[in-house]
């Protein structure tokens, strides 16, 4: 089934990251590093405050691929840069994570190379962040 | 305490298995906003080819994270503060989707360790296996740290 084609530019996502979140995915994930929670910790290593996990915004990209691909394991090789930090305001309103992409290359097998970026506040947040996705590969008779 | 070079290649026994559980999958799906029916819904999941519910990509932070601050707790001469680093990057290759009802274990090795102006940096392969051997996903992260106040 053809879900990609090259050259296409994916639909970009927009989520809202807010301290909440990163609590919950602080317990969620057992990644209890005080710069993603605490200011004076944060400030401390000289960071401008409390900064999303760069896992989180990893697995935000990560559900703009599956969401693109239609499929929740569609994904089968994801890697990442974490070149600036997502800033997450003590407010209610937190801050957004917008996740793009562009298909560089599909296989016959329908097997797609995408890049991905995702910029927060204007600044790209992710460095070289590309994904190989294969839609429906369990459901593939030919495995 | 200096990055100790000699650590690189270096490779560490498997832990203890940890067992994964359809309750953490949806706890760690509902933490990153990851709503498709396969990561919290069996039937869903075995209607897409599963045997139980799957994790969502980037669910083996949950193994790798603990297991890298174990690591460098317990071998304090690697040189690492634990307290003090960041995360550089991080691949996944993924065999399969990671489901519930895995008994998983590490095999991480140090694959190139560096120190240069002011900040030491460990790469760290991990292959995480089911107890029964087979191979599930790869992670390779680079873990950096400030060596200057």
């Amino acid at each position: 089934m053809a879900v990609f084609t090259t050259g296409a530019e994916l639909a970009p996502l927009t989520f809202v990251v807010t301290r909440a979140d990163l609590i919950r995915y602080a317990g969620a994930s057992l990644d209890f590093n005080p710069i993603h929670w605490s200011d004076r910790v944060a400030v401390k290593n000289g960071l401008p405050g409390v900064i999303a996990h760069g896992m989180y915004t990893m697995a935000l990209a990560a559900r703009a691929l599956t969401t693109w691909a239609g499929d929740p394991a569609a994904v089968t090789d994801f890697s990442v840069r974490f070149t600036r930090p997502v800033i997450v305001p003590d407010d209610d309103s937190g801050v957004e994570v917008v996740i793009s992409g562009v298909v560089k290359e599909v296989a016959e097998d329908g097997t797609a190379q995408v890049m991905v970026t995702a910029v927060s506040a204007g600044e790209k947040v992710l460095g070289q962040a590309r994904a190989t996705v294969r839609p429906g590969r369990l459901l593939d008779p030919a495995e | 305490m200096p990055l100790n070079l000699s650590y690189e290649g270096h490779s560490f026994p498997p832990g203890e298995p940890y067992l994964v559980g359809r309750e953490k999958i949806r706890e760690f799906a509902r933490a990153v906003g990851a709503d498709d029916a396969a990561y919290h819904d069996p039937e869903a999941a075995a209607a897409l080819g599963h045997p139980d519910v799957i994790a969502p990509p980037t669910f083996p932070t949950v193994l790798t994270i603990p297991l890298a601050a174990r690591l460098f707790a317990e071998h304090p001469d690697v040189g690492i503060d634990f307290s003090r680093i960041v995360h550089g990057d991080q691949r996944f290759a993924y065999e399969r989707p990671v489901r519930a009802g895995d008994a998983l274990v590490c095999r991480p090795v140090l694959e190139k360790l560096s120190s240069r102006a002011g900040l030491d940096s460990v790469s760290v392969r991990t292959e995480i296996v089911t107890v029964e051997g087979e191979l599930v996903v790869t992670s390779w992260a680079k873990i950096v740290a400030r060596t200057e106040a």
